[in-house]
């Protein structure tokens, strides 16, 4: 297996590092990769297909061990899509999708990047590879977004440099800046110029609309005459189901599994949410997401000196992601499942309720060392420590210092004073009393630091 | 003549000016270090008192535990020298600010401090509102065995006195009972008056209720 396909890179969250202009289409779970002859590669099980606008990525994938590699396929490489055959047979198993890829003379995926940039050239063998979809996954989608990727061949734009040649096969209708005169432009599409190009825009627009409305209707026309023998089908299924799972155990055959999971995806599709489907559902998106924010999250978390507020991160994330804003829910689970992961940041949160990403690395310990000893200066034992003082001298954020101070009250290191003056924190010299002898002073004890402290001042 | 009359006057302002403005400071030197401490009239303050934190309640179970404490034994302490038998919380208590520090125990403070107290016996809330408390640096049983002891010593087992002549009277005023509060007093009086060593008698006013020992 190693030999057929490229090599992928990974972060250490265990996402793929992407190419210069490469976007994330489509992700699918629990997918096994076939060749039609073993002779090239071994099968890959159970793994994570990834479609970008340049590769088909495959990861090997279980929850609890982060992938150190992955295993990809160049868009460039595949010559050919079947499309899926809809026969009695494929209702019962699972979806398969089967592309032909170009193989170069010593056995491995032919890599555009190498040879000539011909496609059809050198590689003059080539095998059918087989994706065989065992997970929850929309297969159909995929399929039509794997077209899509294909054809557009976005690895080619990044070969020309910047002619703006893309003919039309994203966006047939997009404005274009004039490169000649004319109404027709270079590939025979009308040109929309001026306003009555607008106005011709406008009309495609409608035009397209209108045709996919009624395509649509045509479907739910359909539906509505069966809708009722259809409810009565599912809720079958579904009593079915949980009848049937209740008596399961997790080690159950993969056929068994499969078909159960097909028709609970049915189920869903129908608008009737499966008991049963309920806790995994999301649980890949958020089990991605959680990894991306992991490798995000450790720039930041440098700069904020190791403790980063939740709000913060939720902030500078979204931002970053620029669409596609998560929910602060999403957020919040992504987090949580770091616990599962073997990832180098965890989430806290501390007894007044704050939340923050600390890196693991982080040690409660040494910054209680660093507070102690900078309570002790003489400094501080005459006017006490300052949330903002703790801020400056250890180099963090104001509310993230005040949660120190806080639990370092907690543990018997400090002790508060409330005056007009504000919320200071002194070094805790009460365990040093006596109550049975209280002006008896201890020699070399912090209080009498303490005492040496405040008389010098006056 | 003038001449003298006047260095004697002046002499005795001297005294005076001198005496006034003399800052009340207690040195004290325990293990090997001297430090100066201010006092409260004639009560010294232990070195604590100038930490500001110790007017913060603190939150801490330990640390709060430890505070309440130390306060305990200062209130006591500082009550039992200076005579004081009630505290008004929401009247200036000269133990509970310090202005060199400028700190004053909230009304929070002071009431779990007093609340502790009392807990343990030491003190007696005097209304549901919680707005004066009784001092008790000597438990009323306590009261009670000075008073007995008062009695032996000065002879008086069969005869007949008046309340105020035990507060305020020629012999008490070599004992602790002299200028003792009125309440207290009469709660030992009834203590004891339970166990048949007295019997209380009322006059013809309050302040003539009247006390036979019968010790």
């Amino acid at each position: 297996m190693s030999n057929f396909f490229s090599k992928a890179e990974v972060t250490s969250s265990g996402r793929p590092v992407f190419l210069h202009n490469e976007v994330e289409c489509h992700l699918l779970s629990g997918v096994d990769l076939e060749p039609e002859d073993h002779h090239h590669f071994t099968p890959l099980k159970s793994g994570i297909l990834i479609l970008t606008t340049h590769r088909l990525l495959w990861l090997h994938s279980s929850s609890a061990t982060t992938p150190t590699s992955a295993s990809a396929i160049p868009l460039a490489a595949i010559s050919h899509i079947f499309s899926s055959r809809k026969s009695l047979k494929s209702v019962f198993h699972s979806p398969r999708i089967r592309f032909q890829v170009l193989v170069s003379p010593d056995g491995r995926v032919f890599d555009p990047g190498s040879g000539s940039g011909s496609s059809s050239g050198s590689g003059s063998r080539s095998v059918v590879v087989t994706a065989v979809i065992r997970g929850k996954g929309d297969s159909d989608g995929f399929l039509v977004k794997f077209w899509d990727s294909w054809r557009a061949r976005a690895w080619e734009s990044n070969e020309t440099s910047g002619s703006g040649s893309g003919s039309g096969l994203a966006s047939g209708s997009e404005a274009v800046t004039g490169t000649g005169g004319g109404l027709y432009s270079r590939d025979g599409s009308l040109r929309m110029v001026g306003v009555a190009g607008i106005l011709r825009k406008e009309q495609q627009m409608w035009e397209s609309t209108d045709k996919s409305l009624q395509d649509a209707f045509q479907d739910l026309n359909a539906l509505m005459g069966k809708a009722k023998e259809m409810v009565m089908l599912a809720e079958k299924m579904r009593q079915k189901l949980l009848s049937g799972t209740s008596s399961q155990t997790s080690g159950a055959n993969d056929e068994d599994m499969g078909s159960k999971e097909e028709m609970q995806d049915w189920l869903l599709s129908v608008g009737i949410i499966s008991p049963v489907t309920k806790e995994s559902a999301g649980a890949l998106y958020h089990q991605q997401l959680s990894r991306q924010l992991a490798d995000f999250v450790r720039t930041p978390l440098e700069r904020a000196g190791g403790m980063i507020n939740l709000i913060d991160a939720y902030c500078l994330f979204n931002r970053a992601r620029g669409t596609e804003l998560i929910s602060p829910d999403d957020m919040l689970q992504a987090c949580s499942l770091w616990e599962k992961f073997d990832v180098p940041v965890m989430l806290r949160k501390f007894d007044s309720g704050v939340m923050v990403i600390q890196n693991k690395s982080h040690s409660d310990d040494e910054v209680f060392a660093r507070i102690k000893s900078l309570a002790a200066k003489p400094e501080a034992l005459r006017n006490g420590v300052s949330p903002t003082d703790a801020a400056m001298s250890l180099g963090i954020a104001p509310a993230m210092a005040k949660e120190h101070l806080l639990t370092a009250e907690s543990k018997g290191l400090l002790c508060r004073d409330i005056s007009p003056d504000g919320f200071r924190f002194y070094i805790n010299l009460f365990p040093e009393i006596d109550p049975l002898n209280i002006y008896f002073v201890k020699d070399y004890g912090i209080c009498s630091t303490w005492i040496k402290a405040v008389s010098t001042s006056g | 003549m003038f001449g003298i009359e006047v260095i004697i006057l002046i002499s005795s302002l001297r005294f005076r000016l001198e005496a006034e403005n003399f800052s009340p400071i207690s040195i004290y030197c325990e293990g090997s270090t001297c430090r100066e401490m201010q006092k409260l009239g004639d009560f010294k303050l232990p070195h604590f008192f100038n930490y500001p934190p110790y007017f913060t309640l603190q939150p801490v179970r330990e640390t709060r535990e430890k505070q309440v404490q130390l306060w305990k034994e200062l209130i006591l302490d500082y009550c039992r020298t200076q005579k004081i038998f009630v505290i008004k919380l929401e009247e200036e208590f000269p133990l509970f600010s310090n202005s060199v520090i400028e700190r004053t125990l909230s009304h929070e403070a002071r009431e779990a401090f007093l609340s502790a107290l009392a807990a343990e016996g030491r003190a007696e809330w005097l209304d549901k509102g919680h707005r004066s408390c009784l001092i008790l640096w000597h438990r009323i049983q306590e009261w009670a065995d000075i008073i007995v002891n008062f009695v032996k010593d000065n002879g008086f087992e069969d005869s007949v006195m008046t309340v105020e002549e035990i507060r305020f009277g020629i012999e008490s005023r070599r004992t602790e009972l002299h200028g003792i509060d009125r309440t207290i007093l009469m709660r030992a009086l009834k203590l004891l008056e339970q166990k048949g060593k007295l019997a209380i008698f009322k006059g013809t006013s309050t302040d003539d209720e009247g006390i036979k020992f019968s010790v």
